[in-house]
């Protein structure tokens, strides 16, 4: 069998990834437009600035989450001594090449509504409120600028960091083989090491800190601590869904020889058992809310499940559950790439729909009346087009970097011969 | 998939059925020629050209559980995945069921002032009760394909199929020609090449009963 060494970028996804960043920088200045063009009074042109942000803060944290999935991946599964994965190991790592571009996109959006006094998403930032606020004022230890610029900054350029050395070090093979076998288990254990060290960084960021820090803040009253398990599990099955993606889209060129159904069957499985987790997660959190009935808790979910967004709610809550458990459960979905396909998209769109109304609620909120409503999703869908495009951009050119299969690591045999 | 027991699940669904009758008036007896494999990179060449040459392959007896033998055997799925989801709806369903009936029809309770149909508390339930009814389920359907049960002794082609070789088993037919098919065997890398007779059907506490097994044996044998 021959192996196409290198992903060449067919000029149709050059195309559509340009055009998808544009129609993205489009939608930014349009949604700048209409957000800061009306008059009104100065309550009013916080809330539209709020609206602006909010849009780029959900898209660019929900996106760096995602992409950032794919070095969980990898590392999770050298971890384990998974060997499995390696017949396509290099497409979460080109992937996981976007987290530093995302990264930087999004340090500079977070940090401009940390510094750029605008209270209505994060009101923690306004000092004067904070000292007449009772609960915000117990907070301040954790909740204040600089903790949170010193935190966002580590989490950026630990992830960036650290997924660089795992990448470098899985590339060090490509012109190397390991003949002895004390080398290839040095090499493992290398190995082991960094990605026990991104675990801990990841443990230490999106697993606790960094939810709370960048989404949940913006219900600084309120908190729970699912949030950011909850986070990780909607943000970890949207990114296996886009490996999913990937793998399909390259297998459909041509390319990815030794990856055949039996590595898509278990990416779908991940599909699957990731989506039940997130329900697990989601029903943990709501049901224990729902059951103590204490207002302080019960707030962030009046205006989500039974308020103006609840027929958003609901809706991502059947796309995210329902669909995956019914039309995943079967093997063969598993292994069709019609179904895969379909149901990746499926479920990084229902994700995204997820960070959407953790978002937005709050500062879509009218803070004399309580009146919430529901912004218009178009031009936010446009901000997450570009996106979109600009991770095809980039992993397009990671991947054609480098030859896509880690030929000489020391698993790929098993990865190979694998049968599920 | 592939441990002493037979490989093909799901077909037997309905071949049992048919045999359980079938053997209430009458039992059966087949006939069956064995051989021995020893390695796996010839057991699986020896598949394949047993299949191609056209004989029927009974099942294949295996100590521990090969990957890809189910495949190479040209197995179809097993139907337990679609068993498990059955009884896994049916708690569901038991679950919600009853709840919703004893505590909004039958004996109403207020819980903190929620609403008598309060489906949020009993998810946790609903979803014990799944998984415990498809846990079950399985393993009892399993246990019944596979023909196994407490007390039941099981019958070996060869009793080193639990042991270290891989045992192939040919089903004869009446157009089997029995030389020829040892002779296969054997050129395809086969060794202790048996030929043995079984009865077939109906499995509860029938096998203890060693002494009957081969009686009709020379029945059998005249009728080919």
């Amino acid at each position: 069998m021959s192996i196409k060494e290198k992903f060449v970028i067919p000029g149709r996804f050059n195309t559509i990834s340009i055009a998808l960043m544009g129609l993205g920088v489009l939608a930014i200045i349009g949604l700048y437009i209409t957000t800061h063009g009306s008059g009104g009074t100065a309550e009013e042109k916080a809330m539209h600035d709020a609206r602006f942000w909010a849009s780029l803060l959900q898209n660019s944290v929900y996106f760096l989450l995602v992409v950032n999935a794919s070095m969980f991946f990898i590392c999770a599964t050298t971890l384990a001594w998974g060997g499995w994965q390696m017949a396509f190991r290099r497409v979460p790592e080109a992937i996981s090449a976007v987290v530093p571009v995302i990264g930087v996109i999004a340090l500079a959006i977070l940090l401009a509504i940390n510094y750029g006094d605008n209270h209505t998403i994060y009101h923690w930032t306004d000092g004067e409120h904070v000292k007449h606020d009772k609960i915000l004022n117990f907070k301040k230890g954790f909740l204040n600028k600089d903790f949170f610029t010193a935190m966002t900054i580590f989490t950026v350029a630990g992830w960036s960091l650290l997924g660089w050395k795992m990448r470098k070090l899985s590339r060090s093979l490509d012109e190397r083989p390991l003949p002895t076998i004390a080398e290839r288990k040095n090499y493992i254990w290398n190995n082991t090491v960094w990605a026990a060290l991104y675990i801990v960084v990841f443990a230490l960021t999106i697993m606790s800190s960094i939810p709370w820090l960048w989404l949940m803040s913006i219900d600084a009253h309120w908190y729970s601590t699912m949030y950011s398990w909850y986070t990780f599990a909607s943000t970890f099955v949207a990114g296996m869904a886009l490996i999913a993606l990937f793998i399909v889209y390259l297998k459909n060129k041509g390319y990815l020889e030794l990856t055949n159904d039996e590595h898509l069957h278990d990416v779908g499985k991940f599909m699957f058992a990731f989506s039940v987790f997130w329900t697990y997660l989601w029903f943990s959190q709501f049901m224990l809310i729902w059951y103590a009935n204490i207002p302080e808790e019960t707030t962030y979910f009046k205006p989500r499940a039974y308020g103006p967004y609840s027929g958003l709610f609901w809706f991502m809550f059947i796309i995210n559950f329902i669909a995956p458990l019914l039309i995943l459960m079967r093997r063969n979905s598993k292994r069709n790439y019609t179904t895969i396909t379909f149901m990746a998209v499926l479920i990084i769109f229902g994700h995204w729909l997820d960070l959407y109304q953790m978002v937005f609620v709050s500062p879509m909120t009218d803070s004399k009346t309580g009146e919430t409503h529901v912004p218009n999703l178009l031009w936010d869908f446009g901000v997450a087009l570009g996106f979109v495009g600009l991770i095809m951009f980039v992993t397009g050119r990671a991947l054609s970097k480098y030859p896509l299969l880690a030929k000489n690591h020391p698993f790929v045999k098993e990865s190979v011969i694998h049968h599920t | 998939m592939s441990f002493t027991f037979k490989l093909n699940i799901g077909s037997r669904v309905y071949r049992d059925l048919e045999f359980f009758i079938w053997n209430l008036y009458n039992m059966s007896v087949q006939k069956f020629i064995t051989g021995n494999f020893y390695d796996e990179e010839v057991l699986f060449p020896a598949i394949k050209k047993t299949r191609r040459a056209g004989y029927k392959i009974h099942d294949v007896f295996t100590p521990f559980p090969i990957h890809g033998l189910d495949k190479a055997m040209g197995l179809r799925d097993t139907s337990l995945h679609t068993a498990g989801f059955i009884y896994g709806i049916t708690g569901t369903a038991t679950a919600v069921g009853f709840i919703t009936w004893a505590l909004t029809m039958d004996w109403k309770l207020n819980f903190g002032g929620k609403p008598f149909f309060s489906l949020p508390a009993w998810i946790p339930v609903t979803f014990e009760l799944t998984v415990l009814f498809a846990a079950v389920g399985m393993v009892l359907t399993f246990c019944y394909l596979c023909q196994l049960a407490p007390f039941v002794k099981k019958d070996h082609f060869n009793p080193r199929s639990t042991d270290d070789t891989f045992v192939m088993a040919l089903e004869c037919t009446n157009k089997t020609n029995e030389e020829e098919a040892i002779r296969f065997l054997q050129s395809i890398g086969a060794a202790d090449v048996q030929v043995q007779y079984k009865e077939t059907g109906w499995w509860l506490g029938r096998y203890d009963k060693d002494t009957k097994r081969f009686e009709k044996k020379t029945e059998l044998e005249s009728a080919h």
